[in-house]
């Protein structure tokens, strides 16, 4: 039975920071499929479109038929746990550090048999749930599970190095007085943040949920005004070394398209909130972040974006609003790759229209903030690098997937 | 009268018998602005972008990029920020005639009645009160309407409610009186705006923006220090930048006394 994890204590000032090391990381191009899987928290393997046949490792042939047709589908992940070793030493720096290391043979029900790293509560002979993960270097890993849930199960220390867990973990939500990053607030805190900042821009200015937002346990409010670096960069010079997972909860939502708006007073303060409060937080907390990301069971851990869907193709009846949201999208994938360097995952949400006053008259379905808010704790504690929260964004995301022109003009009308 | 004397005046300044007293907030970008529903254009709060800090940017020099609205922090409004002056001759802040821009005060006190009721109106008798007292106030001189609200920070500066903000300032009849019976320069406040906070539901609305704009008065707010002034006798200095077609600048308000 997993040990549960005890709340860390306050760090010796007089040790050193331990630098992130990184498990080994080149995959083939046609291994990527894996990691596009894992970054959604699905299990997909090849299968062969002619044969049928479900392949792992990923290949450019099948193995059975020599058919070049490989699609990557969701594919059963259940199977049983042949032969596990412990490894107890290693020439590899990230996993000498981590010693002793779990790996097994797992038999797919669905047929082939992988590699993959062991839950403590698994045994040999065991029934399993394989789940791809994203390590720390950002490649797909498999991770093999008990096939039922067993208590503590998250606290497991190999899992919570393929997690971003907020349990006993310090989390910084950029913009408290929104509906959604109240809820996050109350989310993260009751997944067992130990600590949740909470920024506030204006303090001068009232604002809906600030009592409520006061009372949610471990909250402690911050000045932070996302549109001000002389802020971002105080508020990170104070907190940075303090926060492992920083959501940015900052929006700017208005309707119209390019056309529409008169001149660029508003266009400005949406890019200054998004794009620009994006590109100060990564600049003022990102270093930090960087640098800890092994800092024991409270290590930096993840930079979460919240994002509307229509980053990722335009809606023009929220034009201009669409288009600073897919600067911000490009700017996370930069972070993304900015932060990997120390092992600090970049999480995307992705959502439709919220439940929220400035979606008032978009009808139905929409996302409720505290909806938004349980998806991106609980991706957070799969370790996702993408989450889509919702009818609407799950619909945008399949339909890209088929045909993205004719989603384009179907938006647009 | 013989010329006056400048240099006379220069040494006065410097010996400190002619004190200047700043009466200008310093532009800080917590400094609250004037807030509108969200929905409708915002005027721009101060930014300032480090450019470089004898750093890899520029070795041996320090400098900022700023940014900011016409009506960020202490600040100047020209009659062409209203639409009453819209269409004045000379109504913007790049055209102003240079000699408007220096000008004697009077300060009248209601910081008292403020204390009392955030929502306070000064009227025309708190006006000729204070005529009985320190004489007729002199035709174009600005009128610095004294309150304490700078002495006020965060919440209590903004006074935000529910139904809005609540910070005193003039009715619309003293505005009227000042105007056209005393030829007023302009209007000094301490508050964020030279009208009173609830002032969108006075008629006119907005009454002290309405009538000296439209008369091609001035107006300067979020003003500061007032409790160092006379009631009479100084000499206010408020050039604001040459923008051109400007409705109002930031600026620095430099308030000439006489020491006592
Ligand atoms: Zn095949």
């Amino acid at each position: 039975m997993t040990k549960p994890l005890v709340r860390p204590k306050r760090k010796d000032p007089l040790k050193k920071t331990r630098v992130p090391l990184l498990p080994q990381g080149v995959r083939s191009r046609t291994a990527l499929g894996l990691t596009a899987a894992a970054a959604e928290g699905r299990f997909r393997l090849q299968v062969c479109a002619d044969c049928a046949a479900v392949i792992y490792p990923p290949r450019d042939a099948c193995p059975r038929c020599l058919s070049a047709r490989l699609p990557f589908r969701d594919v059963d992940n259940r199977g049983t746990l042949l032969a596990e070793t412990t490894i107890r030493t290693s020439t590899d720096v990230y996993f000498r550090e981590r010693m002793p290391w779990r790996i097994g043979t797992v038999q797919l029900d669905a047929g082939p048999s992988i590699v993959a790293h062991l839950h403590g509560d698994l045994r040999e002979g065991e029934r399993t749930r394989l789940q791809l993960k994203i390590d720390k270097s950002g490649q797909a890993i498999a991770m093999a599970l008990p096939a039922e849930d067993t208590p503590n199960m998250a606290d497991d220390p190999q899992w919570r190095e393929l997690t971003c867990d907020p349990k006993f973990r310090r989390v910084l939500i950029t913009d408290g007085r929104t509906a959604v990053g109240q809820a996050l607030a109350e989310a993260v805190s009751e997944a067992g943040a130990s600590v949740v900042f909470v920024g506030v821009a204006d303090p001068w200015k009232p604002f809906p949920g600030e009592d409520r937002l006061r009372k949610i346990e471990r909250v402690e409010i911050v000045a932070l005004d996302l549109t001000d670096t002389i802020s971002v960069n105080e508020c990170a010079g104070e907190f940075a070394a303090r926060v492992d997972i920083l959501i940015n909860t900052a929006e700017y939502v208005r309707t119209g398209g390019i056309i529409d708006r008169k001149g660029l007073t508003v266009a400005r303060e949406e890019l200054e909130m998004r794009y620009f409060g994006l590109t100060r937080l990564a600049q003022a907390f990102g270093p930090v972040l960087r640098a800890r990301g092994a800092d024991g069971v409270n290590s930096a851990a993840a930079f979460v974006n919240l994002l509307s869907v229509y980053a990722l193709v335009n809606w023009p009846a929220y034009g201009a609003f669409s288009a600073t949201e897919a600067a911000c999208l490009s700017a996370a994938q930069s972070l993304r790759a900015e932060l990997r360097q120390g092992g600090v995952k970049v999480l995307n949400a992705f959502f439709g229209p919220l439940e929220t006053e400035w979606y008032q008259a978009v009808p139905p379905p929409k996302v409720a903030p505290s909806a938004l808010a349980r998806a991106v704790v609980r991706a957070l504690q799969q370790g996702q690098e993408d989450v889509f929260v919702g009818d609407i964004a799950e619909d945008v995301r399949a339909r890209l997937a088929v045909d993205p022109k004719a989603l384009e003009r179907e938006l647009g009308s | 009268m013989s010329a006056p004397d400048l240099l006379a005046f220069a040494s006065a300044v410097a010996a400190g018998d002619i004190e200047v007293i700043d009466l200008t907030h310093t532009l800080t970008p917590e400094f609250p602005t004037i807030v509108m529903p969200p929905e409708l254009g915002q005027c721009a709060p101060f930014r300032m972008e480090e450019v470089s800090r004898y750093d890899e940017r520029g070795l041996g020099w320090y400098w900022n990029n700023i940014s900011m609205g016409e009506h960020t922090g202490t600040h100047f409004d020209a009659p062409v920020h209203w639409i009453s002056g819209k269409d004045l001759a000379n109504n913007s802040v790049d055209t102003i005639p240079a000699a408007n821009f220096i000008a004697p005060a009077v300060v009248v006190d209601i910081s008292k009645q403020s204390a009392a009721n955030a929502d306070y109106e000064l009227t025309v008798a708190d006006v000729t009160a204070w005529e009985k007292q320190h004489g007729r106030i002199p035709p174009r001189s600005w009128v610095l309407l004294r309150t304490d609200w700078a002495k006020k920070s965060g919440r209590d500066y903004v006074n935000m409610r529910e139904d809005g903000q609540h910070t005193p300032g003039p009715s619309p009849e003293v505005v009227r009186f000042l105007v056209e019976e005393r030829d007023l320069h302009g209007l000094g406040t301490e508050t964020i705006g030279t009208d009173a906070g609830q002032a969108f539901h006075f008629n006119p609305p907005y009454p002290a923006h309405y009538y000296m704009h439209g008369k091609g008065r001035y107006g300067l707010q979020c003003l500061t220090n007032l409790d160092l002034l006379p009631p009479t006798g100084s000499v206010i200095v408020a050039a604001p930048l040459k923008i051109r077609r400007g409705s109002g600048s930031p600026l620095r308000v430099l308030a000439l006394v006489r020491r006592a």
